[in-house]
């Protein structure tokens, strides 16, 4: 993709994988990268929040415990929402989850930071976690009657026969959707960020001001699909998780 | 694309994984326990004072309710002693203007008995007076000495004439 550079740069040299610290294991290339060190940012960072804000924990929070207590409260009422109480055994790996992918996208977005989410195999390792993790959950539970999720509840034995098939599918591709859609955004986002900003400098000093208008606004909207993008993400495995565990 | 690239897939796999163990272990391990505990805590705490808010009012309310009850009391307690109080003054008023009116009473008729006995006196002496006047009258100018007896009783036939 680095033929049709202009100046130098394509938009596409953000997604490189560049090993920083090399470590082959039997011929594997496990390889400590600007990946590999973003997701230790985003760990940090976490590690850090939670440290800060549970030092003192007091009655009255201050910022870093109203942060965490948040953040806390906000994945938990929506595995609560979504699974009942049942679902709450899950909760840590939830927050985790979100935790991770909020991170994930929101530290990408600085510049010359790398966006690990960005990467198709990162969101489908995730993405088919969850979907074995969920299904061995569901058949755990219910046994071959987790099946029946596939049968929409109500349905005469004619319509559920065409449309058990359907659900089926609807339920293997789940990982599929649920890492493009992560992906994907991740991607176009900052593709254009990039696209955008080359502009500025073809453009110069006069004309360059458009795009970078346009790049500032679009840096405000990406900064709000990172958070979105985390929230689905979470929020598609909370429901996931209920279909595990109470079947519809 | 970088994405399509299947050279880099292991080594994002498995820091993936890594960090994401790590990540997992401190939100399950030290997160959330202590960020739930804190939660649990004050919803303890705000419990705990909204349940002794509600004791609390219910007291003030007992205590108010006591007042009342008290207050009614010592109303009925001192409207009782007022009537007792104000019957008492009215029976004293009543026996001490009998005791006058009986005083007045005697001292009237006491006065009345006198003024009947000095009029009776009176009226002796007029008699007395009379019939001596009458005695003398009758020896100055029939030179005749009357007995006193017929004297008198010509005075006393005269005085029931004259009333």
């Amino acid at each position: 993709m680095a033929e049709h550079a202009e100046g130098g740069h394509s938009p596409m040299e953000q997604f490189q994988i560049e090993p920083l610290i090399p470590i082959h294991v039997g011929g594997t290339d496990l390889s400590y990268t600007n990946s590999a060190l973003f997701m230790t940012f985003a760990v940090l960072l976490s590690a850090l929040l939670f440290w800060g804000a549970t030092r003192h924990r007091t009655m009255v929070p201050g910022r870093l415990q109203s942060t965490a207590e948040m953040l806390y409260e906000f994945v938990a009422g929506m595995v609560k929402d979504n699974t009942g109480l049942a679902g709450m055994k899950y909760f840590p790996f939830v927050f985790t989850l979100f935790l991770f992918i909020l991170f994930g996208n929101l530290l990408g977005l600085m510049p010359y930071a790398f966006t690990f989410t960005s990467h198709i195999v990162v969101t489908a390792a995730m993405a088919v976690f969850v979907f074995v993790g969920v299904t061995i959950i569901g058949f755990a539970r219910h046994g071959l009657h987790f099946f029946s999720l596939f049968v929409p509840p109500g349905a005469p034995l004619g319509i559920a026969i065409i449309l058990a098939p359907l659900e089926l599918f609807s339920y293997l591709i789940r990982p599929v959707s649920l890492s493009l859609r992560l992906f994907a955004n991740m991607l176009a986002g900052h593709v254009l960020l990039k696209v955008l900003a080359g502009f500025i400098i073809s453009l110069g000093l006069i004309f360059g001001v458009i795009p970078f208008v346009a790049v500032f606004g679009i840096t405000l909207l990406e900064i709000m699909v990172a958070v979105i993008q985390a929230y689905v993400f979470t929020l598609l495995t909370c429901l996931y998780l209920n279909d595990a565990i109470n079947l519809h | 694309m970088p994405q399509f690239d299947p050279s880099s897939y292991a080594s994002q796999l498995f820091w993936l994984a890594v960090m994401f163990v790590a990540l997992y272990w401190i939100v399950s391990k030290i997160a959330v326990p202590r960020i739930g505990e804190v939660l649990e805590q004050r919803a303890r705490v705000i419990q705990d004072d909204l349940d002794r808010a509600t004791q609390l009012k219910a007291e003030t309310d007992a205590a108010i309710a006591a007042y009342e009850k008290a207050m009614a009391e010592a109303r009925a307690q001192a409207y009782e002693h007022m009537r007792v109080i104000q019957a008492d003054m009215k029976a004293v008023a009543d026996k001490r203007t009998a005791d006058v009116i009986a005083t007045v009473t005697k001292q009237i008729s006491e006065a009345e008995a006198r003024i009947a006995s000095a009029k009776q006196a009176a009226l002796e002496s007029i008699k007395g007076v009379a019939a001596e006047t009458a005695r003398d009258v009758v020896a100055k100018l029939a030179g005749l000495t009357p007995d006193a007896g017929s004297v008198d009783a010509a005075v006393t036939t005269a005085l029931k004439e004259a009333r």
